[in-house]
């Protein structure tokens, strides 16, 4: 068992043996609870919820690795889905064909990392705190959102844009296989590549950083930019699963991905953070709410349960070495 | 057990502070030995330590933070009291100015000098009696400055003025000073030593907690020398010289023997022509060849740290050239002269030298991605675990595992660690900045033999230092820096280091 | 007044920027400076204003809250429960209710925060997800329309004639500008809350009593965030449970625009009420000039945006000061 939990720690990161530990629990939990939480039906629920979360948790990550913070990733994911559909409409709407879905996934991953580019120059260039910059960058791509739909939503896509959001490959949802696809992609960028390499020495200390050789400026706007990229992508996935965009759609789940990082053991202060604890999170977060809508709760007592939570592991993080001395102190 | 050669008693009257027979201990570690410490009334004394000698813990003790072990004496102007706590030693008149100065940056020079009457019970804020309280400390130092004016936009000395000003305002008769030099330049040292003065008139004593003292040696009328958190002994300061305060501090002869060679004929790596940059330093003329080791010694201040950023690529020169092998360079960041061979050892080692937070490993690597990644641009596990084992053993540095962080790691293994990373791109030129700073007495020799070790394999070193025996014994040639320029050149061999004291220090 | 705005940079260059605006808008549109719209600007602001002095003393003290406009919408709801049990109240019973349990929630996320050393942020949006959660869970959704009149009657305070009069929240609005001013500009205590944000190991080692001085900062946004919401009440004539979300984003853009500093240590109550009169003018300006209002959010973000990339401008300059004073410093 030892051996496991120690495997475990090396090859994910301290958090994933409590994390793993806590979802078996609650796995069993529910599954006493409700005889419907362990069978397919479920499992197809929380695969087809976690994505979007996911995506978006995944674009709030890598900032807060390099101790910043995008509060932008609803605003760009809507300004991204925007243009797929502005394209999609261009090209017929529901007549659209397969090459203006292509050319308009390309375009709305562009505007994605174009503007998470110019969020990052203003942050690393200017020297502008990221909760300010990407605050304002929020405000104003919601407004531009918002001129350009004058607040309603945008529909009517080919059908098979309907089958990429809710068709599945050998059982799995596509967003989900996306998901996968991203997070993975995204352990590879954070933890294998010079860039992820260089996100984690910026977030603990920029200057010591820059004295190394590192390229500190270009680094932080990189790491906006693809975080405007996943945000993208989690916007297109949106499009495919709701069949419409409306600036705004989503806007419930900003706060939840600072949550789900931080009940990831990303460290607040920039430097660490991991994506196999952080996806465990997510796991341990939807698990957590389909089990409650199992038993009878609705959605907002999930995410009045998702805080009680994140509270309760934060003071156990905290109080851990307090209690230590405490017993240490009683024993004397 | 050696004995405290004290030859000079205090001067008359009850002391500001007797201290006898103070042991602390913490955990295993024997922090203070029965440690005895007294300054007369108006003294300018100086407390003298390596790092970990117990220098701080005396203060805290001193300050009420820390309580010694049964058996100490303590008397504040000749009051003797059976426990001290921060209150009280505040109210003695007891205060400290901690190296970081405990100030705020974004308040007032007025509510910076009077904190201590904000604090408390809530009541109103009297502006008028803060501005008041504020003028009447800085009228005892015969200092002018402008009191609604944040902190955060005075220099260093301003700043230091002020922290000074604020243990006054408290009726402070006994001021420690911890490390006070340490970021001044020498105009705000010069600055700093006439405040002192004028304290010392006044009848306030004030004691220079360092391990680097020659700037305050002649004003003090005393040294005390911890080592090991024991007593080495009081001393007069009349006729203490740096070196001799080093070997007190230390208990051993430093590395005597003079070590420098003549380059021969080698290459000339680095070679600068009328290097200016207003303020900094002016016309520096200076050559290194390949498997050289220059010194430059200089007070801080002196342009040292300024030059060695432009060398490094960090700030651009107005006029002069740079070359670089023969080439001449114009560097636009410091990327560039990383990759045209130039390494740089930065006296911050917590802030600058190194990523304290992240692992052994990580701030091994850090110079050399691009060599350690492998397929597709991924960092090769491999490459990189080789790449941390070669640096790790290259100077035989101690470390528990190589996922530590780097901050567990002694003064010394940090270093090791930093030269490894720079070791690693191959430098043809090196700069070292302070590069013993921190680093404990036992563990310098070895940094030393490691840079003799890097000269040996035709590395062109710049050995940047405010202490005339570490250039003086290491390096090959000597160049002294004051005021921005380059105003003399020695040879240890030729020149009796006694010399080269009083020529920097002087 | 040199003195200053020597110390509140941030302040002036704000103070110069509406000044202009106004002047322009003032001579583009008559109607800009007519009574009535004055009073519907200061009206329809007094409670972003409130709260935004209330975030101020949190940010001052080197914290943050997201929480606050979702504990607002608790207080709403929790007050006027007991009012309507109460059988109607007053006035007086009104803000002592909100009042307390305003201090309550905030008293809650200063225990957490200085209990267990845990990063505000992290704490903030726990408890906004918690407590948003709970009480969408705990209402339903459902909002209360049958409020007692004294609660939703109009009160005008001030006839600035010719149809404009200001309200009772703005009277209340310049209550809580006037209290907050006094509390950090007037008292001990509101000093050690900028030495605290200001350098907390500084202020320990001065003697400042550090977690009371946490329980104040949040506590007086707690306090700020109740009356806010009672006045909000006033205004809406409802009580819906999630209609101040997202707000709090708003007000802290404003409260940063407005010189504060994230991080601690500086900004003002004047400050605070020029950056949300600044984001009110553009938007009122945009309106008066007949620009649709769709495009109101767009204009307001890239205005901040320009805000921070101005304000790092001033940073270069301040940088060469610098310099300049070190030498002149010598010199003397």
């Amino acid at each position: 068992m030892t051996r496991i939990i120690d495997a475990m720690t090396r090859s994910f990161g301290r958090e994933v043996p409590g994390l793993v530990g806590l979802l078996v629990l609650m796995i069993v939990g529910f599954s006493l609870a409700s005889p419907q939480f362990l069978t397919g039906a479920n499992f197809d629920s929380i695969a087809s919820q976690l994505p979007e979360l996911g995506l978006l948790t995944l674009a709030m990550l890598a900032p807060i690795i390099a101790n910043g913070i995008n509060l932008a990733v609803i605003a760009v994911a809507n300004i991204s889905g925007l243009t797929l559909a502005w394209v999609l409409n261009m090209y017929g709407g529901p007549d659209a064909g397969m090459l203006a879905f292509a050319a308009g996934v390309v375009l709305a991953l562009a505007v994605g990392g174009l503007a998470g580019a110019a969020m990052g120059a203003i942050i690393a260039w200017f020297g502008a705190h990221p909760i300010l910059a990407s605050l304002a960058m929020m405000i104003f791509l919601k407004g531009i959102g918002e001129f350009l739909t004058r607040g309603g939503d945008i529909s009517g896509f080919p059908e098979f844009v309907m089958g990429l959001g809710h068709g599945t490959v050998a059982g799995i949802p596509v967003p989900m296989l996306i998901f996968i696809g991203a997070a993975f992609l995204w352990h590879l960028l954070l933890a294998r590549t010079r860039h992820g390499f260089a996100v984690s020495m910026i977030g603990s200390n920029p200057k010591a950083s820059e004295y190394s050789g590192l390229h500190v400026k270009r680094s932080i706007t990189l790491t906006y930019a693809l975080s405007g990229v996943m945000c993208a992508l989690a916007g297109i996935v949106m499009l495919t699963r709701f069949n419409s965009v409306r600036v705004g759609h989503g806007d419930a789940l900003l706060l939840v991905t600072v949550l789900a990082c931080f009940l990831g053991g990303v460290n607040p202060f920039g430097g660490f953070g991991r994506v196999a604890p952080v996806f465990l999170a997510l796991v341990i977060l939807q698990t957590l709410s389909s089990g409650l809508n199992l038993v009878g709760a609705n959605q907002h007592l999930s995410t009045a349960v998702w805080g009680l939570f994140l509270i309760a592991v934060m003071v156990l993080r905290s109080g851990t070495p307090m209690l230590h001395a405490l017993l240490a102190n009683i024993r004397r | 057990m050696m004995t405290a050669p004290s030859t000079q008693t205090a001067p008359d009257g009850p002391e500001a502070i007797r201290f006898e027979h103070i042991s602390i201990r913490f955990g295993g570690l024997q922090a203070l030995d029965d440690v005895s410490f007294s300054v007369g009334r108006g003294e300018v004394h100086c407390l003298a330590g390596e790092n970990g000698s117990g220098k701080s813990t005396l203060i805290k003790a001193i300050a009420g933070v820390y309580q010694p072990a049964p058996g100490a004496r303590m008397s504040y102007f000749g009051e003797t009291i059976p426990a001290s706590s921060p209150p009280l030693a505040r109210k003695k008149g007891v205060a400290v100015i901690w190296q970081d100065l405990a100030l705020f940056p974004e308040m007032t020079v007025a509510e910076n000098i009077a904190f201590d009457s904000l604090v408390g019970k809530p009541r109103l804020v009297n502006y008028g009696t803060i501005r008041e309280t504020a003028r009447t400390a800085l009228g005892k130092l015969g200092v002018e400055l402008d009191l609604a004016a944040p902190l955060r936009s005075l220099p260093i000395s301003g700043r230091q003025i002020v922290a000074i000003a604020r243990a006054l305002a408290s009726d402070a008769r006994l001021i420690f000073m911890d490390e006070p030099t340490a970021s001044l330049t020498q105009a705000e040292t010069d600055h700093l030593l006439a405040v002192v003065r004028v304290l010392s008139k006044s009848g306030v004593a004030v004691v220079f907690v360092s391990h680097r003292l020659a700037e305050v040696l002649d004003i003090s009328s005393r040294v005390t020398v911890l080592r090991d958190g024991k007593l080495v002994g009081v001393f007069d300061a009349a006729g203490m010289t740096q070196s001799r305060l080093g070997e007190l501090m230390t208990g051993r002869q430093l590395n005597q023997a003079v070590s420098a060679r003549d380059p021969g004929n080698a290459p000339v790596v680095l070679q600068t022509a009328g290097l200016t940059r207003a303020g900094e330093y002016e016309g520096v003329n200076l050559a290194i060849r390949a498997g050289e080791i220059v010194g430059l010694i200089g007070l801080i201040g002196a342009g040292r740290s300024e030059l060695a950023h432009t060398l490094f690529g960090m700030t651009r020169p107005r006029a002069g050239e740079i070359r670089l092998a023969g080439k001449p360079v114009r560097f636009a960041n410091n990327r560039q002269a990383i990759g045209a061979g130039v390494a740089y050892v930065s006296e911050d080692r917590l802030s600058l030298g190194l990523v304290q937070q992240q692992s052994i490993a990580d701030n091994t690597v850090i110079t050399t991605l691009r060599a350690i990644s492998g397929a597709g641009g991924l960092i090769s596990a491999r490459r990189k675990s080789a790449a941390v084992t070669r640096g790790v053993t290259e100077f035989s540095t101690k470390i528990g595992s190589p996922d530590d962080a780097v901050s567990t790691l002694s003064g010394g293994n940090q270093q090791r660690i930093v030269l490894a990373k720079w070791l690693a791109i191959s430098p043809k030129l090196l700069i070292l900045d302070c590069p013993t700073v921190g680093v404990d007495v036992g563990a310098r020799d070895g940094i030393y033999r490691i840079v003799r070790a890097l000269a040996d394999r035709g590395i062109a070193i710049l050995m940047i230092s405010d202490e005339v025996p570490e250039v003086y014994f290491n390096c090959d040639r000597i160049l002294h820096m004051a005021a921005g320029r380059i105003v003399g050149e020695f040879d240890p061999r030729r020149t009796p280091i006694a010399e080269l004291e009083r020529t920097v220090y002087a | 007044m040199r003195d200053y705005l020597r110390t509140h940079e941030g302040e002036a260059r704000i103070l110069v920027v509406l000044a202009l605006l106004m002047l322009v808008l003032g001579i583009a549109s008559p109607s800009f400076f007519s009574a009535s719209n004055i009073a519907s600007l200061l009206n329809n602001n007094a409670v972003n204003v409130i709260w935004a002095v209330g975030l101020l003393v949190v940010l001052i003290a080197g914290g943050i809250d997201i929480s606050f406009a979702v504990g607002a919408s608790v207080v709403q709801y929790l007050t006027a429960l007991v009012l309507l049990w109460l059988g109607g109240g007053n006035w007086l019973i009104g803000l002592v209710c909100a009042g307390v349990l305003g201090i309550l929630i905030g008293s809650i996320n200063a225990a957490l925060i200085a209990g267990f050393r845990i990063i505000s942020i992290i704490i903030t949006i726990a408890t906004f997800n918690a407590l948003f959660g709970l009480l969408m869970f705990a209402t339903s959704g459902r909002s209360i329309y049958d409020l007692p009149d004294w609660w939703t009657d109009r009160i005008g305070v001030i006839s600035l004639g010719d149809g404009g009069t200001l309200t009772l929240p703005v009277a209340v609005m310049a209550a809580s500008m006037l209290a907050t001013w006094f509390l950090i500009s007037r008292t001990t205590t509101g000093r050690q809350l900028y030495a605290f944000g200001d350098n907390p190991e500084g202020a320990r080692r001065a003697g400042v009593a550090t977690v009371k001085i946490q329980f104040i900062a949040y506590g007086w946004m707690g306090l700020m965030a109740g009356i806010g919401g009672l006045m909000q009440v006033n205004i809406a004539q409802e009580v819906v449970p999630n209609a101040l979300i997202g707000r709090e984003l708003d007000v802290l853009a404003a409260v940063v625009l407005g010189g504060a500093r994230l991080g601690g240590g500086r900004g003002s109550v004047l400050g605070c009420f020029l950056g949300v009169l600044l984001v009110a003018v553009v938007q009122n300006g945009l309106n008066l000039m007949g620009v649709s209002p769709y495009a109101f959010k767009m204009v307001i973000g890239l205005t901040i945006l320009a805000a921070i990339s101005l304000t790092n401008v001033e940073l270069m300059s301040r940088l060469t000061g610098r310099t300049w004073r070190r030498s002149h410093d010598q010199n003397n």
